[in-house]
């Protein structure tokens, strides 16, 4: 698995793709820290892009790099290959490049703008962590839809369709549900349907690192009892982790069955 | 003859009631400030050295000028009230008061003044005490220059720094207070004027005003506070260029308005509050040239607000810069400057060609269901405000500042 992984990765290094990607991110780093002098503020311009962007980007990734290397895992797999180790290395692959590229691009501006002296460094690592879940996650989950959909015109569809859903309908739809409940205590459905959705778990919880918190009043308070203690903390990257392996199960036993 | 000896007695009897100066010291003949008091005829000085005086209940019941030179320290052990001003024209000057005993029936002040006239307490320092300069039913004073650091930590066991009670015409100028649970607090008291105070790290307000009329506050600061400052009942008060800086935390503005009516409110600052001003049930209020930077929400209005004119001020990266929670607007919103805007400006004349929508939709809904809040910054929000600007529904669809300024106002 760890060779596949190696060979997928070393492949996407050098493919053109994740050097837009990286080249994005530093221009996106260098450009925000141009115009707002400010770490902090920095970083929630960043929390926005994040939240959008990286679940975009490794959905789409993750379904291009499936079926480009199609004949390839074809032929791995005429080799005595574990077929959950080609899988799962090619997934590694793609997730780690994509979360590398992530990390080093933002990483290398706000360095050099001083982050190690400056106290936004645990609200921006707390960014680049939900962000390395969310590439994981998203990538995961792309490589679910490719595996169960031989048409690649249909795979990205419902790739795209997929991003859609969790970045902005849920989101409609749990405003609806809050709105239509408005009579009732709403603190544990809206901590429950944050928990649920990962995009809107990272916003919360990068949102509530941030003082912009004040804001939440008194629905944040009950978020930061909840999120703010080591058990919340502890409780939401467990629901992160899930969010990473249950995918990932569903490729190896999808992979083991699946004829090609 | 008999004349010039009528004359000679006058001159003498005006020399013996003339002013005196009588000296407190430890080692002096009159060793405590009540001898002096005692000892001293109206209108006459008593000037207490330097040292410790362990006093409390001390009655000022004549004219008199009291002087501490270089600090002395009356100490009142916690055992009550330690001055109590009754008489008209009396100075305090240049104290250090300490130790005001704490009582949740009575409240002890470290300097009270009661109905009396033409006072003033000035260049004082106090430190642990219940309420710090209290001053009842009284008028034509001054309260200068006083530096109050409490120690309070919750609302029911501490009292306010300077308090007003049912007073006129008291000027407030160049205080600090800092630690105690109200910085400053009006109550009944009309014609006053409170200029240049710092009031910060207080419990519950920088500034509190309930039921007094006619009075103005400008040039103060107000900062840290834990609910900022509390405007309510009043009419006609003046605010000019004040600074309300961060109060931030889950229930706190920087000021509160209500049922506030004919007020102006001109060049103050709001900067880092969760909301700049909570507006409610006030009327007739002119808000001009103020700038709200970097708060929660700048202005929330809730319920029962007309009249109210917002011209020219500057409203700077706000998350929200109006609320509402109605969809009725009787309030003018006129050439401000808003840093969301996003129209732009053809003929050139620094007004933007497209009107300006302050109420975000996302606002509204807030205001209706606060859970909601937990999708601030949610890519859904930005797509239900984008087309509510488009075309409102909900947001009063007459709440538009019909002359958005390109650039920021400055004066």
């Amino acid at each position: 698995m760890l060779k596949i992984l190696k060979y997928s990765f070393y492949d996407l290094m050098r493919s053109r793709w994740s050097y837009v990607y990286l080249a994005f991110y530093l221009l996106l780093g260098i450009v925000l820290l141009f115009l707002n002098n400010d770490l902090s503020k920095a970083v929630i311009t960043l929390m926005n892009v994040i939240i959008i962007l990286v679940p975009l980007i490794g959905t789409i990734f993750g379904v291009m790099y499936y079926y480009n290397s199609k004949e390839f895992t074809e032929l791995l797999l005429a080799q005595p290959l574990k077929r959950s180790s080609i899988f799962l290395g090619q997934y590694l692959g793609v997730a780690l490049s994509l979360s590398m590229s992530l990390i080093l691009g933002l990483g290398i501006p706000f360095i050099f703008y001083g982050l190690f002296k400056s106290n936004a460094i645990w609200d921006f690592s707390l960014l680049l962590i939900t962000g390395t879940f969310l590439t994981l996650i998203f990538t995961a989950l792309a490589f679910n839809i490719a595996l169960s959909n031989e048409n690649k015109i249909k795979g990205f569809g419902y790739a795209i369709l997929l991003w859609l859903l969790l970045a902005v309908v849920y989101d409609g739809l749990f405003l609806m549900t809050l709105i239509m409940f408005e009579d009732y205590p709403l603190d544990k459905l809206s901590l429950v349907g944050t928990m649920l959705n990962p995009i809107d778990l990272s916003r919360t919880l990068i949102l509530l690192k941030l003082d912009i918190s004040a804001l939440l009043g008194y629905t944040g308070a009950v978020f930061k009892q909840f999120f703010g203690t080591n058990f919340g903390i502890i409780i939401s990257f467990i629901t992160l982790t899930a969010w990473v392996l249950l995918p990932v199960l569903r490729i190896i036993y999808k992979s083991k069955k699946k004829d090609f | 003859m008999k004349h010039i000896c009528y004359f000679l007695i006058a001159i003498f009897m005006a020399n013996l009631s003339i002013a005196q100066t009588k000296e407190v010291c430890k080692t002096c003949p009159i060793s405590s400030l009540k001898d002096g008091i005692k000892r001293a005829k109206d209108f006459d000085t008593i000037i207490i050295k330097k040292g410790t005086y362990k006093e409390h209940d001390i009655v000022v019941d004549k004219p008199l000028t009291i002087i501490g030179k270089d600090y002395p320290i009356i100490d009142g052990e916690l055992k009550g009230e330690i001055i109590t001003i009754i008489a008209d024209n009396v100075t305090v000057d240049g104290l250090f008061i300490i130790n005001v005993g704490t009582s949740y029936t009575e409240d002890y002040a470290a300097i009270r003044v009661r109905k009396s006239k033409n006072f003033i307490i000035q260049n004082l320092v106090l430190e642990k005490l219940f309420f710090g300069i209290y001053i009842e039913k009284s008028r034509d004073g001054k309260v200068f220059h006083n530096k109050i650091i409490g120690d309070a930590v919750e609302e029911y066991n501490s009292g306010n720094g300077i308090q007003l009670w049912y007073s006129k015409n008291v000027e407030i100028e160049h205080n600090f207070v800092q630690h105690v649970r109200d910085g400053i607090y009006l109550e009944f008291s009309d014609d006053c004027l409170i200029k240049n105070n710092v009031s910060t790290l207080n419990v519950r307000y920088g500034l509190h005003f309930m039921f007094s009329n006619d009075d103005t506050y400008q040039d103060n600061t107000f900062e840290k506070n834990g609910a900022g400052v509390a405007v309510m009942f009043s009419k006609r008060i003046k605010m000019y260029n004040n600074i309300f800086k961060k109060n931030w935390g889950t229930a706190s503005y920087g000021m509160l308005l209500k049922e506030i009516n004919d007020a102006e409110i001109t060049g103050n600052t709001f900067e880092d509050n969760t909301i700049g001003i909570n507006i409610e049930g006030s009327n007739r209020i002119n808000y001009k040239h103020n700038t709200f930077t970097n708060n929660g929400w700048a202005i929330k209005v809730k319920g029962a607000c007309y009249t109210n004119k917002f011209t020219e001020n500057n409203f700077l990266y706000n998350s929200f810069d109006i609320a509402y929670n109605s969809n009725v607007n009787d309030n003018e919103f006129d050439k401000n400057y808003w840093s969301n805007y996003t129209g732009y400006d053809l003929d050139k004349n620094g007004i933007g060609d497209i009107p300006y929508r302050p109420v975000k939709l996302f606002s509204y809904i807030v205001n209706r269901t606060p859970e909601t809040i937990i999708l601030l910054r949610s890519m859904f929000i930005d797509i239900i405000d984008f087309s509510e600007k488009v075309s409102p529904v909900f947001t009063p669809d007459d709440l538009l500042d019909n002359n958005p300024k390109i650039k920021k106002l400055t004066w």
